[in-house]
């Protein structure tokens, strides 16, 4: 039996579908404090005066804390390895509220009815300061949003808290300038993509107990059970050891999970009470004091030749970080490294970049970090650069995507494109949708039109030279495996993912396999689950570990069999001697035997990081129907053809990809984080924040063209966030075919495209009249 | 106040405070499959059948059940596990957070429409939001599931 | 969290207006507006025994109780036989078959909303509503009351001839409206409705009587007179901007969904 590259269903779906207590609000301890956070009404604010005696009276309130109970000590939440790239700016509450939401109480009750009458009687003075909400005008602010001196940078990236500048830097090769002056046609325009949020459907939440050894216990719905550790160890100002994190199932995280949003607090509650605590964010606070994907703005410039090849292409992204600055100078750095590359003859190009604080929520990681923004900026520009030239966008592409063996201009996580079905992709993409009969519009001939759109998109697999899969299988004593694993599945499979790869290098039975995940304490060190990583980091671990494994196995068979283990060979079923097959000892035998008077272990840790970064490909084709009086926009068809390598679970790398698509679809058309002039933000439900619905995006049709990726289990690369990068330029696109308007800020709302066709249809009126 | 009602299919008396909400005295009661997603009515994941229809147990009084018939999925389990390994099947169950309110609401959708188009299927279904599977797959599932119906009923 | 002081399943609408005469009591509808948000409520009054949750046909009206679900009206066999399938059109974007299952039509109409696409289709009929106080008063008049302390008991809808069509332009499916847009002929009456401005729904008086005897006009006529009647009620109905849409883009709609109602109802296009 095989099973990578079947589509088998996932270990833990019955227990999913039939609606068992597998979260953490299901496992939390009944008796919990409940956990509920006093946040600022202002942007910008310090807090002068905080009375909370009124509000301790209240029957069954445990613990209120202010900032003058928490550690000192400046700590980073993002979800990365130490030392963080991000930097530290966080207490667990700061007397300097930075945004509408920010922490400026904590307080823990027996009841929610009783935590909420004592967050009432919380009176608090606060000496209100002039916000900083506009991104281009944070830097050099005289409004400085951390001024503290013990705001530290551990990896120095241009970043000046005096500033407003988290990061800052500029990347170059060539002589962009001169080049783009020679080319024969040149575009520069400039791209806003907004803030989005993740929208997992179970908000953040964390449960905590103190344990017999005075530990304390972190049930936690996160992707990082590891960072988690630390980032509670550090905020508590205790030693990680003192930290145990449990991750049960997950109900999605999208990257949000990728911060620490939620668990320091009811951590400092059951540490100082001793008492278990958990905190469940509403929806709202989901929505106003999370993780939400970095809003940038980015100026492409791109040059081609007579010829339709790409020169030159120069980046500058101004990204938003908000508040705090987890995981900004590095998502920054994908919306140039995982564009730029799409087009491989440039001969110059040119990254820059600034991030900023303001003083609006903190931003964090989303699907597609960086890259989502940077895909719809360069693609945006390569369309418009075809348009310019008369081509086919599809004819650009051709001329210039990344092809295997060939260079990934400005991407250094591999010395090229080791595997590339790039061009497989566009072909087969152009074959499922029929482009060439539909590009680029047709004439409904009811007030409707209908364009098509194409875009390509890159991502990474794993950080190159920093992410660790963890992976300890072992026999037990039935012959039955455990797969131990501290990566962190969130529904997105990668428990059954490892246990298929596991299941082929034992040759045995998935069902003979139990994977367990995820608890510190016992499971192998693992990254977690982010930047792409699992399946081909961690993939790469559950391999080495088998392998070995199976030579453990063999040398205890061969020692049962009285032979060398050089004579030997392991089945899945039994260890036998190669010249005399029927010579054999089961694995039963041997996992029995392993379990009295035995000095040798059958169990193996292994952990595996990759000093690669092989690239995912993928292309995106669009169709929409534009209402040309109303801008009303339908998606009517999708098609993407993905290069993932190997997919290790066709039918989960298909789920990935659709609802990576539907995500950018949403992102496309209408997720939209929109702030008050105080720096409200009125987006903060699912009133009022709308993500699609199945009515919302048309018809989503995926295939795939593998490459075969030598660093990866099986030849498998990523695919969780690069299938969340077309949408948005290819929506753009295909808007732009069905109208002539050009959406170059998003999200693409009716009101846009009803708006810009007016303004065509006036420029050409008037056109008209000068002409004639 | 006390209420009197059934749960899933057992005869019950509780005494309830009259602002407690549906979806908070299901989840004391251990009806754990009943999830909350949002606090506007919007997400779908606390659908109940009450009186067979699907309703949001999120906007919806404890005391309002007085007298009526409460299934969740604890109430299914056999059904449950039918349709979800078709689900399971597409890959389209995720991170099964919002699978129980969406089975649900399958459920309540084929006593009230016997063979759904894709159409329907898709507007009967809108409330139940799902960010995981991009809903696809969900859609493939249910039309696997009715073809299976149909020849099961034709044998 | 809401908190209920006393709650009260009244036998009789009596009851219910006699304890809604204090300031702190509440008619319950649905709940699904109602329970967001920190309320602390005296005596919550729930109708939900006094049957009035169905919808009744007369020879002469729908007789629709202030407890019926949306859900009801969407898939009420004569209700939409009557409306053209106007009613289920104005239902079926509210968010979810759960959320029409809990939301009332009494909740829908008392409230007033300015999104409401429930309150834009019923203007566009003849519509009454049935105050236990202040007794059956159209709904034209009533969607400018105060609200005050009397109960919405039924809705009546009286079965005049009618010809009407039900729009409504949303950027996402089930989002609420960014205009809605009902355009009807009840006998020879024309009427024509704007909501979601973001303001309350409105009655677009034709005073200049474009479309006076649009029954007898001939389909160039028709298209003559749409033209300028939707130009005139773009003029003439005030918008404004929300984070949905901005002022300038809903009178552009108004001008746009005017015409696409009124067409449909002169029958000379049906689908858009």
């Amino acid at each position: 039996m095989k099973y990578v590259n079947q589509p088998v269903q996932k270990t833990d779906a019955m227990a999913l579908v039939t609606g068992k207590p597998v979260y953490t609000d299901d496992l939390a301890p009944k008796d919990c404090l409940i956990v509920k956070i006093l946040r600022s009404p202002h942007a910008n604010a310090w807090v002068e005066e905080i009375k909370t005696e009124n509000a301790m009276k209240v029957a069954g309130i445990a613990c209120i804390l202010t900032y003058k109970d928490v550690p000192q000590k400046r700590f980073t939440l993002a979800g990365q390895t130490a030392p963080e790239m991000s930097p530290d700016d966080r207490l667990i509450i700061d007397r300097h509220v930075r945004f509408v939401g920010d922490t400026v109480a904590i307080v823990a009750g027996e009841t929610e009815a009783a935590v909420d009458l004592a967050l009432k009687r919380i009176k608090v003075q606060y000496r209100v300061e002039t916000p900083v909400l506009d991104m281009h005008q944070a830097k050099d602010n005289s409004v400085v949003i951390h001024p503290e001196e013990d705001w530290k940078l551990k990896i120095p990236l241009g970043g000046d808290n005096k500033r407003n500048l988290c990061a800052n830097a500029l990347e170059e090769q060539g002589d962009v300038d001169k080049v783009l002056r020679e080319c024969k046609y040149t575009v520069e325009h400039t791209y806003h993509t907004k803030a989005n949020q993740q929208t997992m459907m179970e908000t953040f939440r964390t449960a905590c107990y103190m344990d017999h050894f005075g530990r304390l216990i972190v049930l936690s719905s996160t992707q990082i059970p590891f960072h988690v550790r630390r980032i509670v160890g550090r905020a508590l100002d205790i030693p990680a050891s003192k930290v145990r994190v449990i991750k049960p199932r997950i109900g999605g995280g999208f990257g949000a999970k990728q911060t620490s949003v939620s668990e320091i607090y009811p951590a400092i509650v059951t540490w100082k009470t001793g008492r278990p605590s958990k905190l469940i964010f509403s929806r709202y606070e989901s929505m106003i004091c999370s993780s939400p994907r970095h809003e940038m703005e980015i100026t492409v410039r791109a040059g081609a030749d007579e010829n339709g090849i790409i020169k030159a292409i120069d980046v500058y992204t101004l990204s938003n970080t908000g508040a705090y600055g987890e995981h900004s100078s590095t998502t920054v750095g994908l919306s140039g490294h995982k564009s730029i590359a799409l087009y491989r003859h440039t001969e110059a190009y040119r990254f820059a970049f600034d991030v900023v604080y303001t003083n609006v929520q903190a931003a964090g990681a989303y699907r597609g970090y960086g890259a989502t923004q940077g895909i719809f900026a360069v693609e945006s520009a390569v369309n418009e650069l075809a348009h310019k030239m008369g081509m086919d966008p599809v004819k650009v592409k051709e001329l210039n995507m990344p092809v295997e063996g060939g260079p990934l201009p400005g991407y250094h996580d591999v010395p090229y494109a080791q595997s590339c079905s790039m061009d497989r992709c566009m072909a087969r993409a152009k074959e499922m949708f029929h482009w060439d009969s539909r590009y680029p519009f047709r004439d409904m001939g009811n007030g409707k039109v209908r364009g098509v759109g194409v875009a390509m998109a890159m991502q990474g697999s794993s950080i190159a030279g920093v992410d660790v899969g963890g992976a300890d299988i072992k026999v037990n004593e039935d012959g039955s495996y455990t797969l131990a694993l501290g990566c962190t599945d969130m529904g997105t499979g990668c428990d059954t993912v490892m246990a298929q790869i596991a299941a082929d290098c034992l040759e045995t039975p998935m069902e003979n396999i139990v994977v367990f995940s995820v608890d510190t304490d016992i499971s192998p060190y693992d990254s977690g689950s982010y930047a792409s990583a699992t399946t081909y980091t961690t993939g790469m671990a559950v391999m080495k570990a088998c392998q070995e494994l199976r030579k453990n196995i063999c040398e205890f068979g061969a020692e049962m069999l009285e032979t060398e283990v050089d004579k030997v060979a392991f089945d899945g079923t039994y260890v036998f001697v190669e010249d005399a097959e029927e010579k054999k000892v089961s694995l039963e035998a041997i996992a029995l035997k392993s379990t009295f008077f035995n000095n040798r272990e059958l169990q193996v840790v292994k952990q595996h990081s990759s000093p690669l970064s092989p690239p995912p490909f993928m292309v995106g084709m669009a169709e929409v129907e534009v209402d040309t009086e109303t801008g009303g926009i339908e998606l009517t068809d999708y098609v993407a053809v993905v290069d993932c390598g190997t997919p290790i679970n066709p039918n989960l790398a298909r789920v990935q990809t659709e609802g990576g698509i539907a995500q950018g679809v949403g992102m496309a058309l209408f997720e939209d984080v929109q702030y008050t002039d105080k720096g409200k933000i009125r987006n903060n439900s699912f009133m009022q924040y709308k993500i699609p619905t199945r009515e919302d995006i048309g018809n989503i049709r995926v295939d795939f063209e593998c490459s075969y990726e030598e660093s990866g289990p099986f030849g498998a690369k990523s695919i969780g966030e690069l299938v969340i990068d077309t949408p948005c330029p290819a929506i753009a696109e295909a808007v732009y075919n069905a109208t002539g308007v050009r959406i170059r800020e998003l999200p693409i709302t009716p009101e846009k495209v009803a708006m810009g066709i007016l303004k065509n249809q006036m420029k050409e009126k008037k056109q008209e009249k000068e002409n004639g | 106040m006390n209420i009197s009602f059934w749960l899933n299919g057992v005869r019950r008396q509780e005494e309830i405070e009259p602002g407690l909400l549906l979806i908070d005295f299901l989840r004391e009661k251990g009806c754990f499959s009943v999830k909350r997603g949002c606090e506007t009515a919007n997400c779908g994941l606390c659908t109940v059948l009450v009186d067979d229809r699907p309703i949001l147990s999120c906007s919806t009084l404890a005391v309002r059940i007085d007298g009526k018939k409460v299934v969740t999925m604890e109430g299914m389990q056999e059904e449950a596990k039918e349709f979800g390994t078709f689900l399971a099947n597409e890959g389209a169950e995720q991170c099964g957070f919002c699978n129980p309110g969406f089975i649900m609401n399958v459920f309540a959708m084929l006593r009230e429409i016997k063979e759904p188009t894709e159409a329907q299927i898709k507007e009967y279904l809108a409330g139940n939001l799902c960010r995981c599977s991009g809903f696809v797959s969900q859609t493939a599932s249910i039309l696997k599931f009715l073809e299976y119906k149909k020849a099961q009923e034709e044998a | 969290m809401l908190k209920i002081k006393s709650y009260v399943k009244v036998k009789s609408i009596a009851e219910a207006y006699e304890l809604n005469q204090k300031k702190t009591a509440l008619v319950l509808g649905g709940m699904v507006w109602l329970k967001m948000g920190n309320r602390n409520i005296s005596t919550a009054i729930d109708l939900s025994g006094l049957g009035l949750d169905t919808v009744q046909e007369l020879d002469d009206e729908f007789v629709i109780g202030c407890m019926t679900p949306l859900r009801e009206l969407e898939i009420h066999k004569n209700l939409n036989t009557y409306t053209q399938g106007a009613i289920r059109e104005s239902i079926r974007h509210i968010v979810g078959v759960q959320f029409r299952n809990c939301a009332t039509v009494g909740g829908s109409i008392w409230g007033r909303y300015g999104f409401s696409d429930v309150l834009t289709m019923f203007l566009a009929m003849d519509t009454w509503v049935e105050l236990y106080d202040a007794g059956r008063i159209p709904l034209t008049e009533f969607v400018n009351r105060k609200k005050d302390n009397d109960i919405l008991v039924n809705i009546i809808v009286k079965k005049k001839p009618l010809s009407v069509c039900y729009m409504s332009q949303r950027n996402s499916k089930t989002d609420f409206p960014v205009l809605t847009c009902a355009a009807s002929l009840i006998g020879e009456e024309v009427r024509t409705v704007i909501g979601a401005r973001p303001g309350r729904a409105m009655v677009v008086e034709d005073k200049q009587q474009f479309l006076k005897d649009f029954r007898n006009m001939t389909d160039e006529q028709r298209t003559e007179a749409i033209e300028k009647f939707a130009v005139y009620a773009a003029e003439n109905v005030n918008t404004a901007g929300n984070m949905r849409a901005s002022e300038e883009y809903r009178t552009l709609l108004v001008k746009v969904l005017t015409k696409r109602a009124w067409e449909a109802v002169g029958g000379m296009k049906d689908e858009y």
